[in-house]
């Protein structure tokens, strides 16, 4: 696919490729720590899909809602949340944004705006109707987004969401991340339809599939609608199509799927495709991409310290929760 | 000052007047505000009384994500096995998440769930399944058996700060009782002692309290004096007075509507053998329903469940002497 047409200044392209370098070498660091063992639960990465949280996320206020699942770093990073203590999340220590009670499938940092992350495949949805039905009683010009995998789609939690929502009109936007894979199963195996934005038709709503390898697509398609949420209009639909390059979970044998060849991955990788287009338009010099990257290795070396310093957490946590007071 | 009236309308007063107290209090479910006239979307208006698709999972979803947003939802089910539709946000997702962000974020949501219409609503619609609430983590039970009860539950209901599931008995709904005037919180977590006694205690739930309040009629003509403890809310579970009780009568009895296996029935004669097994004389009974569906043919109906005879043998039993003629 070749990189859609919207144009594009020096400062939002560097802004975008920064945005993707860090969750990139984040995500890398985890796949490593896991490996380790020094991250020891189950870890879903999103390598690869680092187009679809930039483009969106960059573009959202801390009082905008987010809600995501599984495959959650990208979108906490990109949303906001501090590297360390996503780390020390992940990590299982005291210092983790849910004091390690939540991990890797759960996190939550409500001050910039990540209200929560379910391990459910489609248990998210519908609580992105709730924060956007407050903000209609409320006024103001929030709106909520949730995140999604195509594997959800097959889900009667996402009509009734899509039902309600447009029933409703309220400003949430849908992000479905579409890498062609619902955990281990193609899409192919699980519906016929080919496009999630052609599920919704019915509805009415807006919906639009776009190339989810290309950042600036994703960003200029979402603006578009961010722009119609937050002046009062109904909900959307945003279908990126991208590409999982590590296994469903770390570890996984990926017996499901053929190998991407290293050439194919060179076209469809976020990042390398919009260093690309920074070269050609101009915008973006040589040393860039490796001062960018070295800048997200010093964050997540950083964000190491902070959470191998940070204790596990004391056992009266494990009760003290369980209510709220 | 109390007022009388029925069951079911002590709990619309208890939704009127939290709604009435607090804006955050809203109104949702599937068949309420449909015509202009309904009160409630009368008073408050569509913006915070709103009819819901019968799309349970969503609509629970929604609520969940409403109360995270600082909201007071009441989902209005009709009954209880609706919510089994939507079991992952009921017992995965609400009360999890005040849990899993440390404490972060609050989800302030009442689930008013009607129950056991054993009145030949068959195999669907009829289910005593608060117990299947009872364990999980993050979410209250509430089982009001009186007016007042249901009115002063409701209230604490919504003013707490945790996911709640409420369960109204469908056979009380219309059964008349006093109700306090004004503003009235029934705490969670504290039994009611219906009627004091020395030789045997029956812990009675929802429905069930009536019925053993009449067999301990039956049995105090007979000479035996039994205390009847209604617990109002199963979590949490007002295991002290239990206990206390069972300390004092030596004797235990638990009444439930619902089949005997994972029972609320079964956890609380599990804690009193555990916390309580030397007060005990004799073992534990209890008296539920069957492990089977609920029919449809009524005798068939009235053999499964509970009733005022089965609590009296029961007690017999428990106490070791001779049937009670009635």
């Amino acid at each position: 696919m070749g990189d859609s047409a919207g144009t594009l200044d020096g400062d939002a392209g560097l802004g975008l490729l920064r945005a993707m370098w860090r969750i990139r070498v984040f995500e890398e660091r985890v796949g490593a720590l896991t490996r380790a063992n020094e991250v020891h639960g189950l870890v879903h990465l999103s390598v690869g899909q680092e187009g679809v949280a930039a483009g969106v996320c960059g573009q959202l206020r801390p009082d905008d809602a987010v809600y995501s699942g599984h495959r959650a770093h990208g979108h906490a990073l990109a949303k906001g949340a501090p590297p360390g203590p996503v780390l020390a999340e992940l990590m299982g220590r005291d210092g983790g944004l849910c004091r390690g009670l939540g991990g890797s499938m759960h996190l939550v940092d409500r001050e910039h705006g990540l209200l929560g992350a379910t391990g459910v495949v489609g248990g998210n949805v519908p609580l992105a109707l709730g924060s956007a039905l407050a903000r209609r009683l409320l006024g103001g010009d929030q709106v909520a987004v949730v995140f999604f995998g195509d594997g959800a789609v097959q889900g009667g939690i996402f009509v009734e969401t899509v039902n309600l929502a447009t029933l409703w009109r309220l400003p949430v936007i849908l992000v479905c991340e579409n890498n062609g894979f619902a955990e281990f199963t193609p899409r192919s195996a699980h519906t016929n339809v080919e496009r999630v934005s052609d599920v919704v038709a019915p509805y009415g709503l807006e919906r639009e599939t776009v190339d989810g390898n290309d950042v600036v697509a994703v960003r200029d398609t979402f603006a578009r609608f961010l722009a119609a949420a937050r002046a009062g209009g109904g909900p959307a639909l945003l279908e990126c199509l991208t590409h999982r390059l590590r296994g469903h979970y770390e570890g996984d044998p990926q017996q499901y799927r053929d190998a991407l060849a290293a050439e194919e991955w060179q076209e469809l990788d976020p990042i390398l495709r919009l260093q690309r287009r920074g070269a050609a338009e101009g915008w973006l010099d040589e040393d860039v991409p490796a001062r960018l990257e070295g800048e997200a290795r010093d964050e997540v070396e950083a964000a190491e310290r902070f959470a191998r310093e940070s204790p596990f957490p004391p056992a009266s946590v494990t009760s003290e929760f369980v209510y709220a007071e | 000052m109390a007022h009388e009236l029925p069951y079911i309308a002590a709990i619309e007063e208890a939704i009127r007047e939290e709604m009435e107290r607090d804006e955050s209090v809203l109104y949702f479910g599937q068949n309420i505000a449909t015509h202009e006239n309904d009160p409630f979307l009368k008073q408050f208006g569509s913006d915070r009384v709103r009819v819901t698709p019968i799309s349970e999972t969503a609509e629970i979803g929604m609520a969940v994500g409403t109360a995270i947003a600082g909201y007071r939802p009441v989902v209005e089910l009709y009954m209880a096995e609706f919510m089994l539709v939507a079991m992952d946000q009921v017992v995965n997702e609400a009360n999890r998440f005040h849990y899993m962000s440390a404490g972060q974020v609050k989800v302030p949501l009442v689930l008013k769930a009607g129950y056991g219409f054993t009145a030949g609503w068959a195999g669907q619609h009829t289910g005593t399944i608060y117990g299947m609430f009872m364990g999980v983590p993050g979410l209250k039970v509430a089982v009001p058996a009186t007016a007042a009860d249901a009115k002063g539950l409701m209230t604490t209901a919504i003013r707490d700060d945790n996911p709640v599931a409420y369960f109204h008995h469908y056979l009380l709904t219309l059964e008349h009782g006093d109700a306090p005037d004004g503003e009235y919180a029934v705490p969670f977590g504290e039994a009611a002692v219906r009627r004091e006694g020395t030789d045997v205690t029956i812990v009675a739930i929802g429905w069930c309290v009536d019925r053993a309040l009449a067999a301990a009629e039956q049995l105090a003509a007979a000479g035996v004096s039994a205390e009847v403890i209604d617990p109002r809310t199963l979590a949490p579970l007002d295991t002290a007075t239990i206990l206390g009780s069972v300390a004092k009568t030596g004797r235990l009895v638990v009444v439930d509507q619902s089949t005997r296996h994972g029972s609320a029935a079964a956890v609380i004669a599990a804690e009193v053998a555990s916390e309580g097994f030397d007060s005990l004389q004799a073992p534990v009974k209890l008296v539920t329903a069957l492990d089977a569906t609920i029919p449809y043919s009524k005798p068939m109906e009235d053999y499964l469940l509970p009733d005022e005879a089965k609590i009296v043998a029961a007690a017999q039993q428990a106490l070791g002497s001779a049937p009670v003629t009635a």
